[in-house]
């Protein structure tokens, strides 16, 4: 059995009254898409968001690799390979697409306080954010400022930024969101590629895609998991139809 | 070419023309008026690296513009006094000379701003215009009851400062050298810009979420531009005092950093000469205008609401469009 590469316990935030996350613990393993089901309000933003760092948790902890990250801050763990896409596409909008993903590029390098060479002579980075904006789909549309991409280029664009990040984990909040039927298809054959490429922590509401590209689900309900398992085992469980599935038939 | 950079050389060559046609039409005045406006634009240049670039809404600037201005101020009575500036650790003497002002003012601006934005950029918004204002008028007040240089009264420099064999005391050759340093200003923060720290500062303003989850603090990045906008501001401010050959505590008021903000917005936000224009703008107003009534500042007003409410761009936008530059 390999070792997760990233590994939730026991976390736990409340807002005022509401606990968002109540004792979730969780896991990631190499080569693996886990996805985070539930319904609307159970807590999974909130849980991504926790371990990306933007938000602290009131208790518990995650390890990456191996050690723990919860003294580092959202950029520390960035840094260190947490790639994250955001239920709303996060992205510059007076900026082209391939800037953008330029961006994200020299981030990575870590050569982003240089002050003297324009970024327009500068082909090697260009040339490298291409590739990512071609590998996200999005070659064709690189000069376009952001701000003209239509709803499913922004989510390009944002796998471009992340892939540009190499990471060793991705986060995913609801990449299938407002996707055109076509595009949620194509969105899931690229997923079930991207596996390979690094793990992925996925939330999302499609079912259908859910069901096709998850190795494992957790489920989670009022920021409890109630469930994890394999495809078969989810389908199968009772808790999880009465509680979840049950409603989205309905 | 695009039509801002058209409109950019432009504004330049007609800043230079009409320095050059009002001196050899003997003017001296109004070749005094362009200098003005080419040491304002330079500071409102400065302002926008931080303010249009990294939508960090600065009342203070004045701050470093009066940084700049009393360090010329200092440096030059203690060297025509034959005073030293300081004779404790090391005896330091006071300078005439021009490059030792201006680099003296660009790094005090620097070494006061990093605590004055590392302490601003802790906060946003509003709180940071309240903030940014806080720390200058803290320096106002403490330029108008510091008695040695001269306290509420200014600090007259008796001959401008030096540089090489220039004759600094033309009118004509010390706009030159302004020009010369506005170019030198434009020229950098347009290199800024365009260089990997401006893609990362355009992302600091439209998207800060997204520049941390790729492992970049937008606090770092803001910073870095505020302190680098203060010493262009400084330098202006050296200037400006070697223009008037006086420092008073009004280059530190709040009222420059509001000019500032309005050179800024007038000219266009984020445009690399739109501060330049804003500056020419408000100085052949304050002529103009100034002659015909002491309100001139009202229709000021007006045309600063009419650009903010039409013309988002400012001047710039107007006859140039959208941002092409991004
Ligand atoms: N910053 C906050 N302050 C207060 N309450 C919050 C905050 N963020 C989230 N919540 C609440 O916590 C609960 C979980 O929110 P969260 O966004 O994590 O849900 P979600 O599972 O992602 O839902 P959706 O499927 O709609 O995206 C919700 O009830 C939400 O209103
Ligand atoms: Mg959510």
């Amino acid at each position: 059995m390999p070792k997760p590469i990233l590994r939730i316990n026991g976390l736990e935030k409340s807002f005022g009254a509401l606990k968002a996350t109540n004792g979730v613990t969780l896991d990631l393993y190499p080569g693996e898409i886990h996805a985070l089901i539930g319904p609307n309000g159970a807590g999974k933003s909130t849980l991504i968001k926790q371990i990306v760092g933007e938000i602290r948790p009131d208790a518990g902890s995650i390890d990456f690799e191996g050690q723990p990250i919860d003294r580092l801050d959202a950029a520390d763990r960035a840094r260190i390979g947490l790639a994250r896409t955001f239920q709303v596409s996060q992205i510059a909008p007076e900026l082209s697409a391939v800037r953008n993903v330029m961006l994200a590029v020299e981030a990575r390098e870590g050569r982003v306080f240089r002050f003297f060479r324009p970024v327009s002579r500068d082909l090697d980075l260009i040339a490298a954010a291409m590739a990512f904006l071609h590998d996200a789909g999005l070659g064709e549309r690189a000069a376009i400022h952001a701000a003209d991409l239509s709803h499913g280029e922004r989510r390009q664009l944002e796998f471009a930024m992340a892939l540009a990040l190499k990471p060793k984990v991705f986060l995913m909040d609801e990449p299938m969101a407002g996707l055109s039927p076509d595009g949620s298809k194509r969105m899931t054959a690229f997923l079930s590629e991207l596996r390979h490429t690094a793990p992925i922590l996925l939330v999302e509401h499609d079912m259908e895609a859910v069901f096709a590209l998850a190795d494992r689900i957790s489920v989670l309900v009022y920021g409890q998991v109630i469930a994890t398992g394999t495809v078969a085992d989810i389908r199968a469980n009772p808790e999880v139809r009465t509680a979840y599935l049950g409603d989205e038939a309905a | 070419m695009s039509r801002e950079t058209i409109l950019n050389v432009a504004i330049l060559a007609g800043l230079l023309a009409v320095a050059l046609g009002a001196w050899a039409s003997g003017e001296p005045f109004v070749v005094q008026l362009a200098t003005r406006a080419a040491i304002l634009g330079m500071a409102g240049v400065g302002l926008n690296l931080a303010l249009g670039y990294g939508g960090l809404v600065s009342f203070g600037h004045a701050a470093f513009f009066g940084i700049g201005g009393y360090a010329a101020g200092i440096l030059a009575s203690a060297a025509q006094n034959y005073e030293p500036l300081m004779t404790w650790p090391v005896e330091l003497p006071g300078t005439t000379s021009m490059p030792i002002i201006w680099l003296t003012a660009v790094i005090a601006a620097g070494l006061i701003a990093l605590p004055i934005g590392a302490l601003s950029l802790r906060t946003g918004g509003v709180h940071f215009i309240m903030i940014t204002l806080a720390f200058a008028q803290m320096i106002y007040y403490f330029a108008i009851s510091w008695p040695a240089y001269g306290g509420e009264d200014g600090l007259s420099i008796y001959v401008r400062n030096s540089l090489g064999t220039l004759d600094t005391m033309s009118p004509l050759t010390f706009f030159l050298i302004a020009f010369a340093l506005l170019l030198l200003v434009l020229g950098l923060v347009l290199v800024a810009t365009r260089s990997r720290f401006g893609l990362a500062l355009a992302m600091a303003r439209q998207n800060p979420l997204r520049l941390t989850s790729m492992g970049v603090r937008p606090f770092n990045v803001r910073l870095t531009a505020f302190v680098l906008s203060a010493m262009a501001v400084a330098l202006a401010g050296a200037l400006y005092a070697d223009l008037n050959r006086f420092v008073s505590p009004t280059m530190l008021s709040w009222h420059l950093s509001g000019e500032l903000i309005v050179f800024v917005i007038l000219g266009g936000v984020g445009r690399p000469c739109g501060p330049l224009i804003g500056a020419c703008i408000y100085v052949l107003l304050e002529q103009w205008l100034g002659g015909l009534t002491d309100y001139w500042q009202f229709p000021l007003g007006v045309i600063l609401l009419l650009v903010v409410l039409f013309a988002r761009g400012g001047v710039i936008g107007l006859v140039t469009g959208r941002n092409a530059n991004a």
